[in-house]
């Protein structure tokens, strides 16, 4: 893996596919213009964050118009980018697509939705249930969708199936004015969470954060990556848009993993074996999906 | 340095941008504010100055003929200060035209009538102005209450609604505002020799200590009692809110079909914009 990638912070218009999907292709453009092969956008980046009742208003299915046009777009630079999908059962997702030489690789569904505070995710959409990751020709690429980042089974799972980079897309709401912090408090909790997430995943990390305001919360934006030592590779500080650009690399993953063997050392099957016995014990009883 | 404090440059930041974006998804780049001679509302035009450019700010002073005079001085000084637009309109007319025959003497009811007076005239003049109306109402005086519901509480467009009392001190000063409205003691001068403080009964300093470990932190009252607060205002001010959460909600709509305004249709409000 070799890749130069660019991650896009922008401000998408809720619920204006057209608006929004002239901004991708203007941003993806412009990105392989300058060389990238790879450009990644925010959560939901496609029709904008608090949708509510409009979420089915902008649900698209795999190939509909918009995300063809992405189609389209990606046979000058691979994509990643937020929407909101009607799926085949009917349901609605949070979904994170990417598309590649013209084809739709991958969709991840965020598994973990966030409905407490000021979200309400689940009362909109369905849960996804796995993470699969996304076989680039730049890399093996796995999605952790903002609140999926917070719970430790997918980054996790992205370690074990030998993930190249984890993207973490987000709509991430800024918060924390209070004095004695250097920016915004939500920011720089992300920040300690990535960086965490690098160095224990061994992985690059990307996270794509949007601005702008719906309905007076602003989004804090924080984009930034970080390399698999846990330190930063690049951040876009402030609440302006903006691009930031940074190559990815097998050789520094390699290094990483050569100073650490955590991989090496890993014993998966401790783990699988407790939760194994947990499950037949019934001990999620009642969690289901 | 207080508990309360907030990073200055960052939290102004983040509320010239909000007025921007928030203005800018409905076509406004310019706002109505009433302007009283108080901390709150040159803030709210501080920050607006900031937003829009001073030249885009309509300060408006709305006095009542029992209205202290230095009210409307200070209101000038501000307006100057930061290089905005005003005008007057004495609603000593507008008001007395209801409240003299039967004479309604109740201070609160009066109160309230001259609050509504000068929403009616802002929200004309917002269409004059072209500007949408600027909030002045900060989070304590929201969480408490300590406002006429469709008066001073109404507007369109708030940058201070989650800002408490000590808050907004602190971005007067670092907007460099006026030091006579900082150092005043804050009134809604609705009659002679009023002060908030005097009327709530405790100071906002207080309050605010309080209001940020109740509310945002969600202390419980056994918590509260033991970091040194008194049961007695800890339950007071319990009290204020929860018996205040009416005027901070929409009006009551009783639902009957399968998709009902206030409870479940759901849209922003820049929904089609």
């Amino acid at each position: 893996m070799d890749c130069q990638i660019h991650l896009a912070q922008l401000e998408p218009t809720l619920g204006n596919l057209d608006a929004n999907l002239a901004m991708h292709a203007e941003a993806a453009s412009d990105a392989a213009s300058q060389g990238a092969d790879c450009v990644l956008f925010s959560e939901l980046s496609l029709t904008g964050y608090f949708l509510k009742d409009q979420t089915s208003d902008v649900a698209l299915r795999r190939g509909e118009g918009p995300l063809e046009r992405l189609a389209e777009l990606s046979k000058e630079i691979s994509i990643a980018a937020g929407f909101i999908e009607r799926g085949e059962d009917g349901q609605l997702y949070n979904a994170y697509g990417f598309w590649e030489d013209g084809e739709l690789l991958g969709v991840h569904r965020k598994v973990h939705l966030v409905t407490y505070g000021m979200f309400e995710e689940h009362r909109d959409v369905g849960a996804g249930c796995e993470f699969a990751p996304i076989e680039s020709k730049h890399g093996r690429f796995s999605v952790l969708t903002c609140e999926d980042a917070w719970h430790m089974q997918g980054p996790m799972l992205a370690f074990h199936a030998g993930a190249d980079a984890l993207l973490i897309p987000s709509a991430s709401p800024a918060r924390g004015v209070l004095t004695g912090s250097d920016g915004l408090g939500s920011v720089q909790t992300w920040e300690r969470l990535l960086s965490s997430w690098a160095l224990l995943t061994q992985t690059w990390v990307c996270h794509i954060n949007r601005v702008g305001f719906e309905d007076g919360i602003g989004f804090g934006g924080g984009t930034r990556v970080i390399d698999p030592f846990g330190e930063s590779a690049g951040a876009l500080e402030g609440l302006d848009a903006g691009t930031l650009s940074a190559r990815i690399d097998s050789a520094t993953l390699d290094r990483a993993r050569v100073a650490l063997p955590l991989r090496r050392d890993e014993r998966a099957w401790i783990l699988a074996r407790e939760l194994s016995q947990r499950a037949e014990a019934g001990g999620w009883e009642g969690r289901g999906e | 340095m207080s508990e309360l404090d907030v990073s200055e440059e960052l939290t102004t930041d983040l509320l010239v941008r909000f007025l921007r974006s928030e203005a800018g998804k409905f076509g406004f780049d310019r706002v109505v504010c009433g302007l009283s001679g108080g901390v709150d509302s040159a803030v709210s035009v501080g920050l607006a100055a900031r937003a829009f450019g001073p030249e885009n700010v309509l300060g408006v002073m709305m006095p009542y003929r029992t209205s202290n005079p230095s009210s409307e001085a200070d209101a000038r000084v501000v307006a100057e200060a930061v290089g905005i637009t005003t005008r007057k309109v004495d609603i000593s007319e507008m008001a007395d035209g209801y409240l003299k025959e039967p004479e309604v003497t109740d201070r609160m009811r009066r109160g309230n009538v001259m609050a509504r007076c000068r929403m009616i005239i802002l929200y004309d003049l917002s269409v004059e102005w072209r500007g949408l109306v600027l909030g002045t109402s900060n989070k304590t005086e929201i969480l408490l209450g300590y406002s006429t519901q469709w008066g001073d509480s109404a507007s369109a467009l708030n940058p201070l609604g989650d800002l408490y009392k000590h808050q907004v001190f602190q971005l007067a000063r670092h907007l460099d505002l006026p030091s006579e409205v900082i150092e005043k003691a804050p009134s809604a001068d609705l009659f002679e020799g009023q002060t908030d403080e005097d009327e709530l009964g405790f100071s906002y300093e207080e309050v605010d200590r309080l209001l940020v470990k109740m509310i945002d932190e969600r202390w419980t009252e056994e918590e509260l009692v033991a970091d040194g607060f008194e049961l007695g205002f800890v339950r007071l001010v319990a009290n204020r809110i929860a018996a205040n959460q009416y005027k901070r909600l929409p009006p009551i709509i009783a639902k009957l079909g399968p998709r009902s305004v206030t409870h479940d249709f759901r849209y922003l409000r820049s929904w089609g914009h």
